[in-house]
C-alpha cells in the first residue's frame, strides 16, 4: 500500500503528514545552523556571507515555513502530552489542559531566557 | 428512499469484488444496520453481515461506511445525503460480502496473555481493589473488540505484523490492575518493534473507536513505560532481582 493510497481519506491523516513533514524542514534547518558554525569558525568575512544568505528570499521564506511547521509540530504535540501521562490524583485525573498547559509555560520559559541571551 | 451501495463478493462464485446498489425507505430514527437489515429481509437474502447486539457494546457490525471505520448500529442514516457505501472493515481479508477474516486480530489478542496474573494470593480468597486503583485502569476496559481502530490505523494497514490498538491496549489494561503481576510476562509481546513501537502516534485509532477507550492515549504509556524499563535496565542493572 503506498503513501498516496491512505494519506488523502480523511482529513486526519492529512494533519498527520503534515506534522511528520515538519522534520524535513527542521533537518534542513538544522543543517542551516551547522553551517553558520562553520562559517562563524573561518572568521569575519565568512560569517558576513553567511549573514547575507540568511537575508534572501528565498532563505527567508524557508526560515519563515520552518518555523510555521516547527510550531504546528511543537503544539501539537504538547496538547497530545496529557495522553501520555496521565496524573491520578484520587480518583480522578489532572486535567488536560493542566498538564499541556505546563508545556507551554515551559516552553515560553526556556524561549524568553533564550531571548535574553541573545539580546 | 435512500440508496446504499455494498460491495459483494462471493468466493464461490466471483472473481473479484463488485459493488450492489440497493434502495431502502428512510426512516429518521434507522441506523446503517437497520437497512442492512431491511436489504436482506425484503430484497436480497443473500447478503451477509455480523451483527448481534444493535447497541454498540458486542462489536459484531464493525465496517466502512463512506470510507470511514463505523459501527453500522451506532450509524444513523439521516447523518448521511447521497449514496451511502458500505464496504467490510478495511485491512482485513474479505470473506464474504461484509464479513472479514478476524484470525489475526484474535491471535493478537490472546499473544498479550489478556488474563489475571496475581501479584499473590487474595486474602481471605477475594481481592482487593480501592475505586482509585479501578479508575487507574477502567477506561481500558471498555473495548468492545470491534477492530474500527485497526482499520483506521495506516500502520496496521502497512505492517500486517504490528500487534495494533486494541491488543497493545488490552496488554496494559491488564498491566495497569492492581491485582496483575503479569507485565514481565507481556513484556516480549508489547515491548517489541512490532508491538508498541510500531506506533507513530497518528492517533487515528482513538478519533473512530466508539467507546472513547483512546488506544493512542495507551500505546503511548506503554511506551513511556517501556523506555523507563529500559534505562533502568541498563543504567541500574542491580534493580533486577
Amino acid at each position: 500500500m503506498s503513501t498516496r493510497e491512505w494519506v488523502f481519506r480523511h482529513p486526519r491523516y492529512v494533519r498527520y503528514m503534515v506534522r511528520e513533514f515538519s522534520c524535513l524542514f527542521i533537518a534542513g534547518w538544522t543543517a542551516l545552523m551547522v553551517w553558520g558554525l562553520k562559517q562563524l569558525a573561518e572568521g569575519p568575512a565568512a560569517w558576513a556571507a553567511f549573514l547575507e544568505l540568511l537575508r534572501t528570499p528565498a532563505s527567508i521564506v524557508f526560515q519563515l515555513a520552518t518555523l510555521a511547521f516547527a510550531a504546528y509540530h511543537s503544539i501539537t504535540w504538547f496538547n497530545l502530552t496529557p495522553k501520555a501521562l496521565p496524573l491520578q490524583v484520587g480518583e480522578s485525573f489532572v486535567p488536560g489542559w493542566v498538564v499541556a498547559g505546563a508545556h507551554f509555560a515551559g516552553w515560553a520559559i526556556v524561549s524568553a531566557l533564550v531571548l535574553a541571551l541573545a539580546l | 428512499m435512500i440508496q446504499l451501495e455494498v460491495l459483494r463478493y462471493n468466493p464461490e462464485t466471483d472473481q473479484e469484488p463488485r459493488f450492489q446498489r440497493y434502495e431502502v425507505p428512510f426512516r429518521d430514527d434507522w441506523v446503517v444496520l437497520d437497512a442492512l437489515n431491511h436489504v436482506k429481509e425484503e430484497i436480497d437474502p443473500t447478503l451477509s453481515y455480523r451483527w448481534s447486539c444493535h447497541m454498540a457494546v458486542c462489536g459484531s457490525c464493525g465496517m466502512m461506511i463512506n470510507a470511514e471505520p463505523k459501527l453500522a448500529c451506532k450509524t444513523f442514516v439521516r447523518d448521511y445525503s447521497g449514496v451511502i457505501r458500505v464496504e467490510p472493515l478495511r485491512h482485513f481479508p474479505v470473506e464474504r460480502d461484509l464479513i472479514t477474516v478476524i484470525d489475526d486480530f484474535v491471535a493478537k489478542l490472546a499473544r498479550v496473555k489478556p488474563w489475571l496474573m496475581p501479584k499473590e494470593a487474595p486474602a481471605n480468597g477475594e481481592y482487593r481493589q480501592t475505586p482509585a486503583q479501578l479508575k487507574r485502569y477502567k477506561q481500558f476496559t471498555l473495548c468492545i473488540n470491534c477492530m474500527l481502530c485497526y482499520a483506521a490505523c495506516p500502520e496496521y494497514g502497512l505492517i500486517p505484523g504490528y500487534l495494533g490498538p486494541a491488543a497493545i491496549t488490552l496488554a496494559h489494561r491488564w498491566n495497569r490492575d492492581s491485582r496483575d503481576g503479569g507485565r514481565e510476562a507481556r513484556q516480549e509481546e508489547i515491548a517489541a518493534k512490532e508491538g508498541a513501537w510500531e506506533c507513530s502516534f497518528v492517533g487515528a485509532c482513538s478519533e473512530v473507536c466508539p467507546e472513547h477507550v483512546d488506544p493512542a492515549a495507551a500505546i503511548q504509556q506503554v511506551k513511556i513505560e517501556n523506555t523507563v524499563d529500559w534505562y533502568k535496565d541498563h543504567l541500574m542493572p542491580w534493580l533486577k532481582k
